[in-house]
């Protein structure tokens, strides 16, 4: 196994993407994750599978800049075969906070509203989120967490850089539902792709991100 | 007397709003002990005020007054602090923004000369007209310098900012805006120039950095793509410039991949023939990343059809090459990651004064987490982040210019490049931090 620089590239890429499937796992409209510092990492060459990387790694909360936990993860990549998605394993150091309540709270304050919920540009140009899109944006944090995770390689390093578009959809069932159309930002082409994904949540049975595909990039237009 | 007039003023702003926001204040704080005296200079040592009286920490005793000055953002950790050291203290004047805006009425009529004009982003035109104003009022240290012209005809200018001695000295150049969507950038150029202008006989540091360099200061370099990201919400994370070199329907250069070192890099003939056309951007999200630079005009990291086929950065360059002799360090500001980086981005050999420069890149990242527990990681460009030729730094270098560095600034992607203008004060506050430890260490260095 060999030991790499933390803060080099294949280092920092793998613990984002470690990061992003944290958030999908752990995500929701009350907490998002993003890393603060790459503490270690190595890398197993596995003949045949792949490249294993081992990771320990800090993130801290979007919303409480003070709050951070500590993990550690494994990442595989696969061999060859860029259409399968990375293997993550992952632990996390101590309790997350509880946030049932806000979690309520915001599930009754959708459910309470007369007429669908529908925005876009969230953050706007200069980076503003009205407090009652920030769970709406923590939960596209999640959800675009699930989409990283499925399009990432060892050369991509993706990030959500905003909401587009954003438009609940009326259901039947307990369910909230909402049609999200995110850019993604990819830190080493430097692309901006548009990802559109339809996310249902509950307070109770967590995120699920049932369809999800990249558009065409004059859709924006 | 003057502390009696100051409560009066104090007693009436209290009258006049029932509820203020917060704002700039100045604190009175009294050691009683030594280890009082002690742990408060520790502590202002550490946090990001202004001291006003006495004039340097090492001066401050016990049972003598203490007064500095905290800006809003600071003012309620600073509290917390003394209290944690049980420091007696208590405000001494509160909003001190508007106080000097009242006392300075007459000069100030225009928003453009108060400290909140730099805590907000600022427009193409708006920036045009703030260049255009500062260099009229402060005609003795500042200097518009027209170097060319953009691809669609914007004016592009340099800022020289000089305590004129006669003598040329040696110069440190800034450059900020290189990619439109990094807003941060233009906003670190803008704050710089303001600090220097209206805070320079309170920074010690940046009073004597003034007596050996002339700055020069470049506040958008991208002015077209710039002005494109102002445009329309769909047109705010653009990137290159807005010039056009071919018929494939796709729009601009990565200026930062348009300079003349190891250009362009090296590329299969193939990927040359396959253009993307931009109406089929699904089949990249998956296999493009890794080259740094591509041929291809519908990318994000175009490198142009030859090197300095922008004309900004031929300007830049022109510029650059005519003053290399006098120029002892470049450093251009992007956004985001939290970076110090220098040479090589091209290639992931180490450059013959790597030592030094790693050295330096740390000591740059020791300051800003000294100011603000920042974290920005140092490092080589092509190890810290990927390959990438055509860099403005790596041209720099090769030029002769040792000290080069490219700061990725805030913040690691929460926001990502929508960083909140509520963070352009702390981020310039560390910016500048880094910015002056890579000035001292090049001063003694000359």
């Amino acid at each position: 196994m060999a030991e790499l620089p933390p803060t080099h590239g294949p280092a920092s890429r793998a613990a984002a993407l470690a990061t992003a499937y944290i958030s999908h796992r752990h995500g929701s409209p009350g907490h998002g994750w993003v890393l603060r510092d790459v503490r270690r990492a190595r890398r197993e060459d596995i003949d045949g599978i792949g490249h294993k990387y081992h990771l320990e790694f800090v993130l801290e909360d979007i919303f409480e800049k003070d709050s951070t936990v500590n993990c550690t993860a494994e990442v595989l990549y696969h061999l060859g075969n860029e259409k399968s998605a990375p293997d993550v394993q992952f632990t996390i150091e101590g309790e997350l906070e509880n946030t049932d309540e806000a979690h309520n709270a915001f599930y009754n304050r959708i459910q309470s509203l007369k007429k669908e919920l529908e925005a876009e540009n969230i953050p706007d140009s200069y980076g503003n989120v009205p407090p009652e899109m920030q769970p709406i944006r923590a939960l596209a944090w999640a959800a675009s967490g699930y989409v990283i995770w499925q399009n990432s390689t060892e050369n991509t390093k993706y990030q959500l850089a905003q909401i587009k578009h954003v438009k609940q959809v009326k259901r039947t069932d307990e369910y909230l539902e909402f049609d999200y159309v995110i850019l993604l930002h990819e830190n080493v082409s430097q692309e901006i792709i548009p990802w559109q994904m339809t996310v249902l949540w509950h307070p109770q049975h967590g995120i699920e991100v049932t369809q999800n595909s990249c558009q065409p990039k004059h859709a924006l237009d | 007397m003057m502390y009696l007039l100051f409560f009066t003023l104090f007693i009436w702003i209290q009258e006049k709003h029932a509820f203020i926001l917060p704002r700039d204040e100045v604190l009175w704080a009294l050691p009683k002990t030594d280890k009082q005296a002690e742990d408060l200079q520790s502590f202002l040592n550490t946090t990001e005020v202004i001291l006003w009286q006495p004039v340097v920490v090492e001066n401050i005793q016990k049972d003598q007054e203490v007064h500095f000055y905290v800006s809003a953002s600071n003012t309620n950790r600073i509290k917390a602090g003394l209290r944690q050291l049980t420091i007696s203290h208590k405000v001494l004047m509160r909003d001190v923004q508007g106080l000097i805006e009242k006392q300075t009425l007459n000069d100030t009529a225009n928003p453009r000369s108060s400290s909140s004009y730099y805590e907000n982003y600022h427009s193409m035109t708006e920036i045009y007209h703030w260049m255009e104003e500062i260099v009229r009022v402060h005609s003795d240290l500042l200097e518009k310098i027209y170097i060319g012209s953009s691809y669609e005809k914007r004016p592009l200018y340099v800022l020289k900012l000089s305590k004129r001695q006669g003598n040329p000295k040696s110069a440190i150049w800034i450059d900020c805006g290189i990619h439109a969507r990094e807003w941060i950038s233009p906003a670190f150029c803008l704050w710089f120039i303001g600090h220097a202008i209206h805070l320079r006989e309170r920074d010690q540091i940046m009073t004597t950095l003034l007596e050996h360099f002339d700055f020069y200061v470049m506040p958008v370099m991208n002015v077209d793509g710039y002005e494109y990201t102002w445009s329309k919400p769909s047109n705010r994370l653009w990137r290159k410039s807005r010039s056009s070199h071919s018929n494939s329907g796709c729009i601009g250069t990565d200026m930062n991949r348009n300079f003349d070192a190891h250009w362009c890099g090296h590329f299969p003939l193939s990927f040359h023939l396959s253009p993307v056309r931009r109406d089929q951007p699904c089949s990249r999200c998956k296999h493009l990343s890794g080259r740094g630079a591509s041929p291809n005009e519908c990318y994000e990291t175009y490198c142009g059809p030859y090197p300095e086929s922008e004309p900004e950065v031929k300007a830049v360059a022109r510029f650059i090459r005519d003053h290399k002799d006098i120029i002892k360090a470049y450093i251009t500001m992007h956004s985001y990651s939290q970076l110090v980086l220098f040479p090589y981005s091209y290639t992931t050999d180490k450059s013959k004064d790597h030592d030094e420069l790693e050295s330096l890149a740390k000591k740059a990242a020791n300051a800003i987490r000294r100011t603000t527990k920042k974290i920005y990681t140092p490092g080589p460009g092509a190890r810290t982040i990927y390959l990438a030729p055509g860099g403005s730094d790596d041209w720099a270098y090769d030029l002769g210019i040792k000290y080069s560095f490219t700061i990725e600034l805030r913040d690691t992607g929460t926001y990502g490049f929508l960083l909140p203008s509520a963070q352009i004060r702390p981020t310039c506050i560390e910016a500048l931090s880094a910015v002056r430890e890579i000035a001292r260490h090049v001063l003694q260095n000359l």
